[in-house]
């Protein structure tokens, strides 16, 4: 054997190679072809859908570019300025944040009163989960469209009701005051059931023993859901809370056939501010540069959001 | 989730009085949910006329037409049949190439893995439209402009990072001894995968099947951007598309919706304890 002599690196019993040691060495033998094998196809689908386009957005923002060839025209800042200067987009924003404060005070309310209501025994409980569930299984298109026909003034239930009780008809989404209004009635409809859901989930959790012994002590009601049961449920509802705000975030298919943004653009999310002002009339670079600040926006957010309130759970 | 009768904390059988207070709060809100639907497919059944002066009552003259001509119409078969297909092949390749990733982050220890994984979770941070306009140049660039795959490959990137996540928690659950007696026995990782990993993971895989299955069949945002003809339209481009051609026939697009929804509204009660669990599951596990 010439072993001791050859240049280069030796496998020899009790050897190193590369600096590894020999288990080490058989340890990179079994994992590797693993790790080879297993985990290009997401990391490929991943980076190319999800991550590059995202720099790719941020690298188009700068340009002035209709999609064809390579960017050239630098424009610097101006499609942010753009962005942040327009009113349409000051209203997305300001509907994006209404829609959580309403999902804040109505809809994780009404979805907590629901839960605690369906944690009684009663007859046909399972039966109104899954009613209340079920919104929330439709597609939002669909939902968006149903609720176009209900708040048409023609032929819709809300106006056939003000009408029977011997009123107007009334066009809610056509009024600029009222149409935000109908469309965030639209997404406590759509969502409370998911949000009740969680609850039910978080309920059931609970020891029962800790209400007992509140009961054996007379507590009340109010004392029980405000002393037991809501800081027990604190971890869900910050869960909760933070799903109304990625909600929110990614609002767009709910709009377009409820509103379409209209009227006279009081009703857009920053995704359907995106959707008519980058997509339909092909502004790739202002396009773009709405996606970065949705996406500054969304991960500002949601790290602080977790930073804060969900460190612990 | 599961549909014991005394589920929660409190679980006692309340007095007369807070009962009736009970149902009469619970079934308000039922009529509120139930209302709208119900008032869609009975609108179906009516004349425009009808639907103008009779909102709430029984159709006159039920109008059968109306549903009959949308289920013999070839329409309504293509785009259910897109929607399909689409969805199936979402569920499949999610299932393959997360579960593959998974595997990977739960059991094999190697440099980075934990880099890796956080590179993964980075897509639950944003939405998926933020980046749509460079998604559609790629895609167009890439020649899948009106395929299948257009929307497929997009569907399955973003769905990743609660996939990988959600199976590798579940895989990292399985019993370590498991995993001793197949490595004594000689068994590499990639037969541990096949034999022992996937077989035992039904639970989690109907999961996350049934989290990309819903979400790519009601999508909307990227066929909407990603397909060009009406061939290739899934049900929610499809409906849009027949509301804007009969924007003025409401019956007409009553007995659309409700076609187009019964398929989900059947499958949801046949199967509901799955779709809630695995609906609210994969929120809470990430």
């Amino acid at each position: 054997m010439t072993t001791g002599t050859t240049a280069g690196p030796v496998v020899r019993s009790g050897d190193r190679l590369w600096g590894l040691s020999r288990r080490q060495l058989t340890s990179l033998r079994t994992t590797l072809p693993v790790v080879v094998l297993f985990l290009p196809p997401a990391l490929l689908l991943f980076t190319l859908f999800v991550v590059l386009p995202m720099g790719e957005a941020a690298w188009y923002s700068f340009y002035n570019w209709n999609g064809y060839g390579a960017p050239e025209q630098w424009v610097g800042l101006r499609n942010y300025e753009f962005v942040l200067s327009h009113k349409v987009f000051l209203t997305a924003l300001r509907n994006n944040g209404l829609i959580i404060v309403v999902s804040l005070l109505v809809q994780i309310p009404l979805a907590l009163w629901l839960a605690n209501l369906l944690a009684h025994r009663i007859r046909g409980a399972l039966m109104f989960r899954l009613i209340f569930f079920l919104p929330y299984v439709l597609a939002d298109v669909a939902a968006g469209l149903i609720w176009r026909f209900v708040y048409d003034g023609d032929f819709g239930i809300v106006s056939g009701v003000v009408q029977v009780a011997g009123g107007e008809p009334v066009y809610l989404l056509a009024e600029r005051e009222t149409a935000i209004w109908a469309v965030l009635a639209v997404i406590v409809w759509k969502y409370f059931g998911f949000h009740m859901m969680l609850f039910i989930a978080g309920l059931q959790a609970i020891d029962k023993e800790v209400m007992e012994a509140a009961e054996v002590d007379g507590a009340t009601g109010w004392q029980k859901f405000f002393r037991i049961t809501l800081p027990l449920l604190a971890s869900t509802v910050r869960l909760s809370v933070f799903f109304s705000i990625v909600g929110s975030l990614q609002l767009f298919d709910l709009i377009m056939p409820l509103t379409g943004g209209a009227p006279g653009n009081s009703t857009h999310t920053m995704v359907s501010y995106l959707y008519q002002f980058g997509v339909v009339r092909l502004q790739i670079s202002f396009g773009s540069a709405v996606g970065v600040v949705l996406f500054v926006i969304s991960v500002t957010l949601a790290f602080t959001y977790r930073r804060i309130f969900m460190r612990h759970d | 989730m599961t549909s014991r009768p005394a589920p929660g904390a409190a679980g006692l059988r309340p007095d007369a009085l807070r009962q009736s207070y009970i149902y009469a709060a619970l079934i308000l809100v039922a009529a509120v949910v139930i209302i709208p639907l119900a008032m869609t497919a009975l609108g179906g059944f009516k004349t425009l006329g009808e639907l103008r002066t009779n909102a709430f009552g029984l159709p006159s003259d039920w109008q059968w037409s109306n549903y009959g001509d949308i289920l013999f119409s070839e329409r309504y078969w293509l785009q259910m049949r897109n929607s399909l297909v689409i969805a199936l092949l979402t569920v499949g390749l999610t299932l393959a190439v997360g579960s593959m990733a998974a595997f990977v982050f739960a059991h094999v220890a190697f440099f980075g893995s934990r880099y890796l994984l956080n590179y993964f979770l980075l897509g639950l941070m944003f939405p998926a439209a933020t980046a749509i306009l460079p998604l559609f140049i790629r895609i167009r660039d890439l020649g899948l402009i009106d395929t299948y795959w257009a929307v497929v490959l997009p569907q399955v990137a973003f769905g990743l990072g609660l996939s990988i996540l959600l199976m590798r928690n579940y895989f990292r659950g399985m019993p370590k001894e498991l995993f001793d007696a197949a490595f004594v026995d000689g068994c590499g990782y990639i037969r541990f995968f096949w034999r022992i990993t996937l077989p035992l993971s039904r639970p989690i895989l109907a999961t996350v099947g049934i989290i990309s299955f819903v979400s790519s069949w009601n999508s909307y945002i990227l066929p909407l951007i990603l397909l060009n003809s009406e061939e290739m339209y899934p049900w929610p481009l499809g409906m849009m598309v027949y509301r804007g051609e009969f924007a003025t026939d409401w019956q007409l697009v009553l007995a659309f919706i409700t076609l187009t929804i019964l398929p989900t509204v059947i499958a949801f009660f046949a199967a509901q304890r799955h779709i809630i669990a695995g609906l609210t599951a994969g929120a809470v596990k990430s």
